[in-house]
């Protein structure tokens, strides 16, 4: 991947991973909305949704509360679906590699999120005295500054990402051995699974959920059988 | 109730567009509180004394400390703390009431959006793909309904805040608080029943025995992930499983 098709993305990949937390928290950031964008600059819309799809069901488990630490979907979505639109058509074993890409950078940018609270927090230490002044050029200042290295950690992460894993999961791909079907099985099979332990860790203390959610996984069913 | 004093309709707009980046310094130790402070500032500009003036400046300060909300409806803060700051109400009261707000704000907001409004609207837009829907219908739906939500309850949030100022409590027990969580639950279980079999079976293709095989495995594990009772974090097991399958492929082919 030269740096001039590199770029784009990684922009996109600070836009979007600042819309996780920072601004503005408009659900740009989820898999669903990144990846297929990512699927748009590379140009394959439909294989950046399809990652989509995949990351999404995983990260339907991630709950953003507070001081909590999680996974950082936003730009992760973006590698993935940056991945998997460039595999285009075709590769075995493609989907999963992609995905798997993508979780390896959440893990990451969960930890990078981590460190940018941090930074903000020493920011907000050393601002005391300007802040107990009721100074507005350091209110500010602070905000300011926090928005823009949360920009530019998620447009370093999804280049730095995309520039290691690029190559290495071509390599990968070319090497792969098990038939592209069950490869696609095994991987959105994963995610399903963790979409309804999720399902059932999100809405068990509901009363009556159980009985909604078995009602419409017999629908689903239904239309599933209706569409074949 | 007394008739909240006016505010111009462009410091509305900008508290309210403000409300966007209120986590912007989100920190460990103030939290949202400097997102607070950047987001009522225009609401304090009216202030007697104006902006340079000590209420200004002892006010900023005050909304300027720690604070911890649902970002959403940090905004009911905002209002109402702007109000009271208006209303030159004491400042010992106004930060007893601040603190006071936290908590609530914080477990209504994440059990109503980020527990409910947010899976609902994602597993809509799942199923909607799952029955066929192309990038922009699954994409655009997605972010049109969320955001319809989101901004609405911002908005909403701002202006009771503003309205109310330190007697907003009886407004945040509003049937849409009080009973929208249960309810966007139980209409995000059934949709999470619809949408789960129908986004796998789109990813794989036609075919009943693979899909069937698929379901039996997805219920089994869905079931001993529920009896890990949190234990293990489905993403972190993904990633193994998926690095294990990674590896398996490519050393079958060596």
């Amino acid at each position: 991947m030269i740096l001039l098709d590199l770029l784009p993305i990684a922009i996109l990949g600070g836009l979007l991973g600042l819309d996780v937390v920072s601004f503005p928290q408009a659900m740009l950031s989820r898999p669903l909305v990144a990846a297929t964008l990512a699927g748009v600059l590379v140009g394959h819309p439909l294989h950046g949704l399809v990652a989509g799809v995949v990351l999404e069901l995983i990260a339907l488990e991630t709950l953003p509360f507070g001081a909590s630490r999680y996974p950082e979907w936003g730009s992760a979505s973006v590698v993935g679906g940056a991945l998997a639109a460039g595999f285009g058509d075709g590769p075995p074993g493609a989907l999963v590699v992609a995905v798997l890409g993508a979780l390896a950078v959440a893990w990451a940018g969960g930890w990078t999120m981590f460190v940018v609270r941090r930074i903000n927090a020493s920011w907000a230490r050393r601002s005391r005295e300007g802040l107990e002044a009721g100074s507005y050029r350091t209110v500010a200042g602070l905000q300011l500054a926090g928005l823009t290295i949360d920009l530019a950690r998620g447009a370093l992460l999804t280049g730095g990402a995309l520039l290691v894993l690029a190559p290495l999961l071509h390599a990968v791909v070319s090497l792969w051995s098990v038939d592209p079907r069950i490869s696609r099985g095994v991987v959105v099979g994963v995610s399903a699974t963790v979409a309804a332990g999720a399902a059932w860790k999100i809405f068990h203390t509901t009363r009556g959920a159980r009985w909604y959610f078995l009602g419409g996984a017999a629908i689903g069913l239904a239309v599933i059988g209706m569409l074949e | 109730m007394t008739t909240p004093p006016r505010l111009s309709l462009r410091t509305k707009l900008n508290v309210a567009t403000r409300l966007f980046a209120i986590q912007g310094s989100w920190n460990y130790e103030t939290l949202l509180g400097n997102g607070v402070g950047f987001c009522i500032e225009p609401a304090l500009r009216g202030l007697p004394g104006g902006c340079d003036g000590p209420a200004y400046r002892e006010a900023l300060a005050r909304q300027s400390r720690y604070f911890n909300a649902h970002p959403y409806l940090a905004a009911v803060a905002v209002g109402a703390l702007a109000r009271a700051e208006h209303d030159r109400e004491p400042a010992e009261r106004i930060e007893r009431f601040r603190t006071a707000l936290c908590g609530p704000l914080g477990s209504v907001g994440d059990r109503l959006v980020w527990a409910g409004w947010l899976p609902l609207c994602s597993l809509l837009a799942l199923a909607v793909f799952g029955v066929g829907g192309g990038p922009l219908l699954v994409v655009g739906g997605f972010l049109l309904l969320y955001n319809a939500g989101h901004i609405a309850l911002r908005l909403w949030a701002l202006e009771t805040g503003w309205r109310n100022g330190l007697r907003v409590a009886p407004a945040l027990g509003a049937p849409v608080l009080r009973h929208g969580p249960e309810h966007v639950a139980r209409a995000a279980a059934l949709v999470a029943g619809i949408a789960i079999p129908l986004a796998l079976s789109r990813v794989i293709g036609p075919g009943r025995t693979l899909l069937g095989v698929e379901l039996v495995a997805v219920v089994a594990g869905a079931v001993l992930l529920a009896r890990l009772h949190g234990r293990v974090e489905g993403w972190r097991l993904a990633l193994g499983i998926l690095a294990a399958f990674v590896l398996f492929s490519v050393l079958r082919n060596g």
